[in-house]
């Protein structure tokens, strides 16, 4: 099947993959900044104009999400799968 | 009344009652065409009100046509079809018919013009849906499905109370928004009620506990009707309310970081659906609905429900076909499937871009209403609580889920493999179906937003702001996601929340009166001890032979006989409970359908 031959195709290349995957975000933040590609003229707040504004957001909000989240769970919240058996 | 204004629930509900009768050899044509021809009649609906009954003092209205209903109806209805097309292929008509029964119920709350009506249809859900949690079959089905019910009673009687107080006061019985900015007890009973149902924490946990153990096509029509139906009640009831925004924004958050803990991926799901149901929770609660934010956020509320049944049930799809073809729903003993099962994960990509609100995808168009109604109604936190959901929904539904069940290690065992491959034609069908709806909602906006309540909708998702935002936060997250695959990698674990409350609750009851228990048996003894006479004690010595050897025999075989009994006098009971409880869902379903044809009929 064609979708199993691309993923394999990707999978045996994880550098080149590494390679674009950084060069998308990084054009992402360089598109971000450029006024004529993105309008920010309906941004709510001062610092969305700043430019990679939700890129920052977004790994922020990855990280915390993570972090807490796990610190939660570590503190007790997380049992044995037979926690409520008798 | 003199003409006849059939009900799109009553086509369902039909439908259920007559599947029994219908041979073996025809059933999957009937099971293809009774929710086609429910979701044939929502389309044919003309706005009004229809349906009007007189009963006792009170005049029921069971059909209340107009945009809102329109667009929520129209979109349980579609579900509908497209969850039985998912599990065509099981042969249990009992859980067909539960899952006709429990969609009528979710139809007749949704076209549902007074508080009795929606009530009635209420009640009918929470009884209908427990079975598909009780088909599974599990033990634990059984203890989930008795929590479910008894959960949802308990709400009920909330939401009827606050009806009870609300008829009092006002006379009236008409289901039309409440009064928000007095709001009375009546008011807060009644949010209590729908905001059970939509799952708000704390009153959320009943949710992942059912939805993780109900059957694998069950969990489909779960993960449609209820919460979505609460959603309908507090749009069309408490629209505004000032209180649903933080419940929502919390709502929302509270989901993801319990996803993040979670090993099941069915249960990742349920709790990605409480996150997801914050958000239409915020929107009700920003719809002030005479300004032009308050529109959106309605507007955006509907939108999202429509695009999420759709996703959800798409997401629910996709786990619960690795769950039915490898008999396993946890990540700690699944990965590395996609060269055994790559439909089930295209699809269930193509679910997890969707709820991610990916550009193309169809949460891209619902979600961002409510975003901007939110910025726009200038609650900064409100928005960016949501942005930070957007980034967590991303991390595991669009990451987590198909990287640990189609990537990863693979830590199947060989059964597990041998099993695994892409499901029978039906669930693949209605998988295809799904996602292909998921890309044409985020690809071509009309068709969601011409059903929205408010026209025309001026709201334009395609920004170049827009994308860019929604690109980065979604990519920034991917990057997080890989950096921290390590600390990612779930772990065979439950995680305790709310329900906790009532599932150790009556244990450590038992605890709490041990204690007492125990020392009023010690005094006892000691006492006994104390005042023994000698004579006592030699008779009782002598008498001892006979109590050994006689009494203890006679009374162990007593003992063993009565507990082989009780055993299976209890599995009795549980079955003979369940099925009562089905025939009696029957019966009022057909004393339902039976007495809204004669009502309708009479002259």
């Amino acid at each position: 099947m064609i979708l199993v031959r691309l993923i394999e195709w990707l999978r045996a290349r994880p550098r080149g993959v590494r390679g674009v995957s950084y060069a998308v975000l990084a054009l992402l933040v360089v598109a971000d900044a450029l006024p004529w590609v993105v309008d920010k003229t309906h941004a709510h707040t001062e610092a969305e104009h700043l430019p990679g504004f939700w890129s920052v957001f977004g790994f922020a909000a990855c990280t915390l999400i993570i972090l807490v989240s796990k610190a939660w769970g570590h503190a007790g919240i997380m049992q044995g799968e037979d926690y409520y058996d008798e | 009344m003199s003409s006849f204004w059939l009900h799109p629930a009553l086509v369902m509900l039909g439908g259920a009652a007559l599947l029994p009768l219908v041979p073996e050899r025809v059933r999957r044509g009937w099971l293809l065409l009774v929710p086609a021809l429910a979701f044939a009649r929502t389309l044919g609906l003309e706005p009004g009100t229809w349906g009007e009954v007189r009963f006792l003092d009170w005049t029921l209205v069971f059909g209340r046509v107009d945009r809102l209903s329109l667009v929520f109806g129209y979109i349980m209805a579609l579900m509908a079809v497209l969850a039985t097309l998912y599990g065509l292929h099981v042969r249990r008509v009992g859980e067909h018919v539960a899952a006709w029964v429990y969609a009528g119920g979710s139809l007749g709350a949704i076209y549902a013009g007074d508080w009795v009506t929606l009530f009635m249809f209420w009640e009918l859900m929470a009884l209908a849906s427990v079975f598909l949690i009780w088909y599974r079959g599990r033990p634990e089905s059984l203890g989930a499905g008795y929590r479910y019910l008894l959960v949802h009673v308990a709400g009920g009687v909330a939401l009827l109370a606050g009806i009870v107080l609300h008829y009092q006061a006002t006379r009236s019985l008409a289901f039309e928004a409440l009064d928000v900015a007095q709001p009375t007890l009546a008011t807060y009973l009644v949010m209590t009620g729908f905001i059970l149902n939509a799952a708000v924490p704390p009153l959320h946990a009943w949710l992942p506990d059912a939805y993780g153990e109900a059957t694998f096509n069950g969990s489909v029509f779960l993960s449609a009707l209820t919460t979505k139906t609460a959603v309908y009640a507090l749009a069309r009831g408490l629209p505004g309310l000032d209180l649903l925004v933080p419940l929502g924004v919390i709502m929302a958050v509270y989901g993801v970081v319990y996803a993040v803990l979670e090993n099941d991926s069915r249960r990742l799901l349920a709790y990605h659906i409480i996150s997801q149901v914050g958000y239409m929770v915020a929107g009700v609660g920003l719809a002030d609905l005479d300004t032009p934010v308050g529109q959106l956020a309605l507007n955006g509320a509907c939108a999202h429900a429509f695009a999420h049944i759709l996703y959800k049930g798409l997401l629910f799809m996709g786990t619960g076909a690795v769950l039915h073809m490898t008999g396993e729903s946890r990540f700690t003993r699944l990965g590395g499937l996609y060269p055994k099962m790559p439909w089930t994960f295209l699809f269930t990509l193509i679910g997890g871009l969707s709820i991610s609100a990916f550009p193309l995808f169809s949460g891209f168009v619902s979600k961002s209403m409510i975003v901007a109604a939110s910025f726009e109604d200038h609650r900064l936190w409100a928005g960016f609580g949501l942005m930070l959901a957007s980034a967590g929904t991303f991390l595991h539904t669009g990451l987590k889920v198909p990287y640990f069940i189609w990537f990863g290690d693979n830590p199947c065992t060989p059964e597990v493999w041998a099993r695994a491959r892409d499901p029978g034609w039906n669930m693949t069908l209605a998988m295809a179906i799904t996602a292909g709806l998921c890309v044409f909602i985020g690809c071509y906006t009309p068709y969601l937003y011409a059903m929205l309540p408010f026209q025309p909708v001026t709201y334009q998702p395609y920004t170049s702001y827009h994308v860019a935002e929604t690109l980065q936060v979604l990519l920034f997250t991917a990057l997080g996601f890989f950096l921290f695959l390590k600390k990612l990698t779930p772990e065979p674990t439950i995680s305790l929340d709310t329900d906790w409350f009532y599932r150790r609750g009556g244990r450590a009851f038992l605890r709490l009166a041990e204690g007492p228990v125990r020392a009023l048996d010690a005094w006892w003894g000691e006492r006994y001890r104390r005042t023994g006479l000698a004579g006592v004690v030699r008779a009782a010595r002598e008498a001892g032979w006979f109590d050994q050897r006689v009494i203890d025999g006679a009374v162990d075989g007593l003992a063993a006989a009565v507990r082989a009994g009780g055993e299976r006098l209890r599995a009795l009971q549980r079955a003979h409970l369940q099925e009562s409880l089905l025939l009696a869902l029957a019966v009022m379903a057909l004393g339902l359908v039976g007495w809204m044809l004669y009502q309708v009929w009479r002259p």
